[in-house]
C-alpha cells in the first residue's frame, strides 16, 4: 500500500479503528492475489449485527482459499471500518475503489442510508457490490447486487400469511428511516387494496435507540381489543427491540392476542432477550437458524468452529452474503477474469444452492430468487418455520402495489442495460439503456 | 396456498374453548376420560405419536385432540412435550423421542413410549414435531384440563373470565347450573357476566343493567354491535355504553399519568445527581451519562457474580452502583476538575473528551454489545387494579425508586453537615472558607454524590432499557434540559421539571408520535426559558 492511500485512509477513518490486509502493490491485473473488500461497520451503533457479517466473509474466502482459491489466484479480504458513520461508508467503498490496490467487489452495508452513501460511488467508479440485507426496493443499480429480500420477498407474503389467520386490523411499528416508511407505503397500499379500510391500519414511528414503549404498546393494546383480530407489524430496527418486546411481556400481551410479525428481528438481536414470554410472536425471513437441511447444518458447523464459540447463532443476511459470494465465484469463474463489466454480464443466470435446501439463482434485475418463510419465536432463542412459500419467489426492484412505480421493471441485460424501465412508455428512465 | 386450511384453525380452537371450559368449571377429568386411565399396548402409542407427524397444524391439532382423549398413561408427558419443542420422531428410522434438555447441539434423548434413556440426538437425526399459535393455545389448554383435578379458585376465575361473550345456547345451562353451585363470590359474579351478556344478546333488556359498568373489552365490543343496530335495546345499550366509555376514558387518564410520572421519574434520576454537579457546584459534566451507564454496568457485573438471584443482585446493585459511580466521579474530580475551576468552557471540553473515554474503556473491556441484566420476577409483569388499568411493575418500581432517591438526597443536603457545608461552599466559597470548611473537600465529596446518584440512575434504567456502551448518550441532553427548566441549583426544581416534562410528553405522544413530541416538548422548553430565564423555580437570596 502506498503512503499516499495509508494518508488517505487514516484520514477517513478517523478516530475508527482501520484494519487493512496489506497486498503487494501495482500488479497487473490478473497476477496476484484477488482482493475482496468488505465494508461492515465494526463499531458504533451497528456494529451488532455488522462485525458478524465481517467474519463470516473472512470464513468464506479462508475455505476458498483452503478450496485452492479463484482462478488459480489466492482471494484476500480488504477490510475498513465505516463505524456506522453513513459518509464514512462512500470515502472508504472510495478508498477499496481506486489506485493501484483497487478491489474486485466489495460486500458490504446494512442500513437503507449507508448503502444509498456508497451507491454514487460504485457507480462512478464501476465497482461490484453485494448488499445482504432486507431492504425497502424501489431501486436498481447497474453496480449492486441485492441478495436480501425485496419487500415482496418478506413484508408482502408475511402480510398475507397474517391475512389467513384471520387478521383484519394492522398495526405498523417502525423506526423512523427510509426502510420502515417505505415497506409501511407499500404495505398500507397493499392492505387497502385488499379492503382494509384506513381506520383499521395504525401506523407509528419511533426514533433510533428508542426505550420508553409504555404508551405505544398501550396505544396498540387499545387497537387491538375492538372486537377484529389485530397484528403488529413491526419494522422497528436495532436494539430498540429489546424494551420493546419487554414491555409486550409486561403489559401482558402475549401472542394469541396481539401477534407481533417483525421484519428485523432475527436470532442474532434474539440473544440479548429472555424469549419465554415472546413464544409465538414472529418473523419474516427467507433463512432462520433453525431450517432443515444439511447445507444449513454444514454451515452453522463451519461458523461455530470458526469462531469458537458453540453457541454462535447464523441469520438472513449471513446466508445472503453466503449465496452473493458463491454466485460471484462462479460469475468469475464463468467469465475467465474478474472484470467488472465481464461478471456483471455473466452472473445474471447465475444458480448457487441456498442454505434451506434449494437453489437461489440472480436475476436481470440485480435481485434473487429467495423462499419466504415465517417462524414463530421460540423459548430458545431460536424460531420455528410455520409457513413457508411452496417455490422462490423473485425480488421486485420496483413494488408493484405504488402508483409510482409499478410501471416500472429493471433488467441489466444487453441492449436494455436499464435500472428503470417504464413498460408503459418503454421509456428508461435510468441506467446505460436510457442514453 | 394454505388459506382454506389456516381458516378453519381459528374454529376448531374456539370449539375446544368451550370444551375447556366445560371442563374447568365442573369437576374436570371426567371430560377426557382421565377415570378411565389404562396402559395402552405399544401399536397403540406408536399410532398415535404418528398422528403427529404431519406439516398440517390442523391434523396435528386433531392427533392432540386424540391423545388427550386416550387412555394412554404417557399422554401429558407427550403434550408438554409437544409444547415444549421437544417431542420428535427419529430422522430416517421409525422411533420417537423426547429431548430433555435441548441446550447446546448434542441432546440427551428418551424414547417417547418407554421412556428408557436412549443416547443422545440432535438437529440431523431428529425431526421435531413443530406447533404454531393456534395449536399451542389448544395444547395448553388440553395439558391444564389434563393436569387439574380440582380446579382451584384461580382457574375458576380464568374459566370464567374466557367464557364471557363464549356462552352459546348450548352451553347456556351447564354455565347457569355452574353459577348457582358455586361458592366464590368473584367467580360467581364473573359467570353473571357471562350470562347477562348472552342474555342482552338474546333481548333482554334487564340483563343489560348487569353489564353497567363493566370494563371488559368484549362488553364493550358486543353492546356497541346492539347499540349501533336498530333492535328495541338499541338506545339503553347505548346509555350503559356511554356510561362503560365515560369510566374507562377516566382510567384512560389515570394510565396516562402513571406513565408520564414514570418517564418522569427516570428524567428526575437521570438529571437529579447533574442538579447537584451543575445545579449546585456549576461544573459542566459531559460525562454524567457515562457515570449513569457505569451504574448499569456495575448491576450487570454484580448479576453476573449472583447468578440465579437477580432480585438479591438488584439489591446490593443499589450501594455498588452507588459507590463504583462515586468513585469515579471523585477520581475525576480529583485528576481534572479542580484544575478548571472557573473555566467552564475547558471543563466542558474535557469532560466530553472523558465521556467519550469511558465509553471506549466499556467498549473494550465488555464489548460494544449490550449486556443482558434480567429484572427480578417482582419487578415483571403488572399489577392489573382492574380491566381497564394496569401499572407495569417495572416502572412502578422505578418511580416509587426515583422518588426515594429524592427525598433521601433532599434530607441529607437540609440535615446533614455535608449539606450544610455544601450549601456553604457554594453561596459564598471565600467566606465559608474563613469559617473552616474545607472547601475543596466539600467539592470533591459534592462531585461524588453528584456521580453516585448518577450510578443509582442506572441501576434504575438497567430495569427498562439496553446496557450498553452507549446507554448515557441518550440522557445527557435531557438532564441538562431538566435541569435548567427546573431551574439551575434547586433539587425541588428537577423534580417538578423533570416529572411535568415527563407527562407532558406522554400526553403529546399519542397525538404527534415520539419524535414530535419530543421536538415539541423542546420547543416548549425553549420559549419558556426565554420567558424565565432562571427556570421554574428561582434561586432565592443572593448567589455569589
Amino acid at each position: 500500500m502506498t503512503t499516499t492511500s495509508i494518508r488517505k485512509l487514516l484520514a477517513a477513518s478517523g478516530l475508527a479503528l482501520t484494519v487493512s490486509v496489506v497486498g503487494q502493490p501495482a500488479m497487473a491485473q490478473d497476477e496476484g492475489p484477488i482482493r475482496v473488500g468488505i465494508l461492515h461497520s465494526l463499531s458504533g451503533t451497528m456494529a451488532i449485527s455488522e462485525s458478524t457479517l465481517k467474519d463470516e466473509m473472512l470464513m468464506l474466502i479462508d475455505k476458498q482459499n483452503e478450496a485452492g482459491g479463484l482462478l488459480g489466484r489466492q482471494l484476500e479480504p480488504v477490510v475498513m471500518d465505516p463505524a456506522s458513520d453513513w459518509s464514512l461508508f462512500a470515502e472508504q467503498a472510495r478508498d477499496m475503489l481506486t489506485g493501484d490496490d483497487r478491489v474486485d467487489v466489495i460486500f458490504g452495508n446494512w442500513t437503507s442510508a449507508s448503502r444509498k452513501a456508497v451507491l454514487p460511488v460504485v457507480e462512478e467508479l464501476n465497482g461490484l457490490l453485494f448488499y445482504p440485507v432486507q431492504y425497502e426496493g424501489e431501486e436498481s443499480s447497474e453496480n449492486i447486487f441485492y441478495t436480501g429480500a425485496a419487500p415482496n420477498q418478506q413484508a408482502i407474503p408475511a402480510v398475507d400469511y397474517l391475512m389467513s389467520q384471520g387478521v383484519e386490523r394492522w398495526a405498523l411499528l417502525g423506526t423512523d428511516y427510509v426502510y420502515p416508511r417505505t415497506t409501511n407505503k407499500i404495505l398500507e397500499a397493499y392492505l387497502k387494496d385488499h379492503g382494509v379500510a384506513e381506520d383499521d391500519i395504525m401506523i407509528n414511528y419511533t426514533p433510533f435507540g428508542f426505550s420508553d414503549w409504555q404508551s405505544i404498546v398501550s396505544q396498540v393494546k387499545d387497537f387491538g381489543s375492538q372486537g377484529k383480530k389485530t397484528a403488529v407489524v413491526s419494522t422497528i430496527n436495532g436494539d430498540a427491540n429489546v424494551p420493546f418486546y419487554n414491555e409486550l411481556s409486561n403489559q401482558g400481551v402475549s401472542a394469541s392476542d396481539i401477534p407481533v410479525v417483525a421484519f428485523s428481528v432475527g436470532e442474532q438481536e434474539l440473544t440479548g432477550i429472555d424469549t419465554a414470554p415472546l413464544v409465538g410472536h414472529m418473523a419474516a425471513w427467507n433463512y432462520f437458524m433453525s431450517v432443515d437441511s444439511d447445507a444449513n447444518y454444514d454451515f452453522i458447523d463451519d461458523w461455530v468452529a470458526y469462531t469458537g464459540d458453540d453457541n454462535a447463532v447464523t441469520n438472513d443476511p449471513m446466508e445472503a452474503h453466503y449465496i452473493g459470494f458463491n454466485m460471484w465465484l462462479q460469475a468469475v469463474e464463468k467469465a475467465g477474469t474478474t472484470d467488472v463489466d465481464a461478471v456483471k454480464d455473466a452472473i445474471i443466470g447465475v444458480t448457487v444452492p441456498n442454505l434451506s435446501g434449494g437453489w437461489s439463482a440472480m436475476m436481470p434485475n440485480h435481485h434473487i430468487t429467495k423462499p419466504v418463510m415465517i417462524g414463530e419465536i421460540q423459548d430458545d432463542g431460536q424460531f420455528s418455520v410455520v409457513w413457508q412459500t411452496p417455490t422462490t419467489v423473485a425480488g421486485d426492484a420496483w413494488s408493484d402495489y405504488l402508483p409510482e412505480s409499478k410501471n416500472l421493471i429493471s433488467d441489466w441485460r444487453a441492449p436494455l442495460h436499464c435500472g428503470k424501465l417504464n413498460v408503459e412508455s418503454m421509456q428508461c428512465e435510468d441506467g446505460r439503456g436510457a442514453e | 396456498m394454505t388459506s382454506m386450511v389456516m381458516d378453519k384453525g381459528p374454529r376448531l380452537y374456539r370449539r375446544s374453548i368451550a370444551i375447556l371450559l366445560a371442563c374447568l368449571l365442573t369437576a374436570c377429568g371426567v371430560c377426557v376420560g382421565q377415570n378411565a386411565m389404562a396402559a395402552i399396548d405399544e401399536p397403540e402409542a406408536r399410532a398415535l405419536l404418528e398422528a403427529l407427524d404431519t406439516n398440517d397444524f390442523q391434523a396435528k391439532g386433531e392427533a392432540a385432540q386424540a391423545i388427550a382423549e386416550s387412555s394412554a398413561e404417557q399422554k401429558t408427558r407427550w403434550l408438554q412435550a409437544l409444547l415444549d419443542g421437544r417431542l420428535g420422531k427419529q430422522r430416517r428410522g421409525e422411533n420417537f423421542y423426547i429431548v430433555t434438555d435441548d441446550s447446546g447441539r448434542e441432546w440427551p434423548i428418551i424414547d417417547a413410549i418407554t421412556f428408557e434413556d436412549a443416547g443422545t440426538g440432535s438437529r440431523r437425526t431428529l425431526d421435531i414435531f413443530r406447533i404454531n399459535n393456534n395449536l399451542r393455545g389448544q395444547l395448553q389448554g388440553l395439558i391444564a384440563s389434563l393436569t387439574l383435578s380440582d380446579g382451584d379458585e384461580a382457574s375458576r376465575l380464568a374459566a370464567a373470565q374466557r367464557l364471557v361473550g363464549e356462552v352459546d345456547a348450548a352451553s347456556v345451562d351447564s354455565v347457569r347450573a355452574n353459577r348457582d353451585q358455586e361458592e366464590s363470590p368473584t367467580v360467581r359474579h364473573q359467570l353473571d357476566v357471562a350470562l347477562a351478556l348472552y342474555a342482552v344478546e338474546q333481548g333482554d333488556a334487564e340483563a343489560l343493567e348487569t353489564l353497567r359498568g363493566n370494563l371488559d373489552t368484549r362488553v364493550r365490543n358486543t353492546l356497541a354491535d346492539i347499540a349501533a343496530g336498530d333492535s328495541a335495546l338499541a338506545a339503553r345499550a347505548q346509555s350503559v355504553l356511554d356510561g362503560i366509555e365515560s369510566k374507562r376514558a377516566w382510567y384512560d387518564r389515570a394510565q396516562t399519568l402513571f406513565f408520564g410520572l414514570s418517564a418522569g421519574s427516570i428524567l428526575v434520576l437521570a438529571a437529579i445527581g447533574l442538579a447537584i454537579t451543575f445545579g449546585v457546584m456549576g461544573v459542566i459534566n459531559m460525562a454524567h451519562g457515562e457515570l449513569i451507564m457505569i451504574g448499569a454496568y456495575t448491576t450487570w457485573l454484580i448479576q453476573q457474580a449472583l447468578p440465579g438471584q437477580p432480585g438479591l443482585a438488584l439489591l446490593l446493585s443499589i450501594p455498588g452502583g452507588f459507590l463504583v459511580a462515586a468513585a469515579f466521579g471523585v477520581v475525576i474530580e480529583r485528576t481534572v476538575i479542580r484544575f478548571l475551576k472557573g473555566r467552564p468552557l475547558e471543563t466542558l471540553l474535557a469532560t466530553f473528551g472523558l465521556s467519550l473515554i469511558l465509553q471506549q474503556l466499556v467498549r473494550t473491556l465488555f464489548s460494544p454489545l449490550n449486556r443482558r441484566v434480567t429484572s427480578p420476577d417482582w419487578l415483571q409483569g403488572a399489577w392489573q387494579i382492574n380491566e381497564a388499568l394496569s401499572l407495569t411493575l417495572n416502572r412502578l418500581g422505578v418511580l416509587i425508586f426515583c422518588l426515594a432517591v429524592f427525598a433521601a438526597l433532599w434530607a441529607l443536603m437540609r440535615y446533614t453537615r455535608l449539606g450544610l457545608e455544601v450549601r456553604a461552599v457554594t453561596q459564598n466559597r471565600a467566606m465559608a472558607r474563613a469559617m473552616g470548611v474545607r472547601a475543596t473537600r466539600v467539592d470533591m465529596l459534592t462531585f461524588g454524590l453528584g456521580a453516585g446518584v448518577a450510578g443509582l440512575a442506572g441501576v434504575a434504567l438497567s430495569q427498562l432499557t439496553n446496557v450498553g456502551p452507549n446507554l448515557g448518550q441518550g440522557y445527557i441532553v435531557d438532564s441538562f434540559l431538566v435541569v435548567v427548566f427546573g431551574g439551575v441549583g434547586n433539587l425541588w426544581g428537577t423534580l417538578v421539571a423533570g416529572m411535568s416534562l415527563g407527562v407532558i410528553n406522554q400526553i403529546l405522544q399519542p397525538w404527534v408520535g415520539a419524535v414530535l413530541a419530543k421536538i415539541l416538548v423542546l420547543i416548549g422548553v425553549i420559549l419558556f426559558i426565554q420567558k424565565r430565564p432562571q427556570g421554574i423555580f428561582a434561586p432565592k437570596g443572593r448567589v455569589s
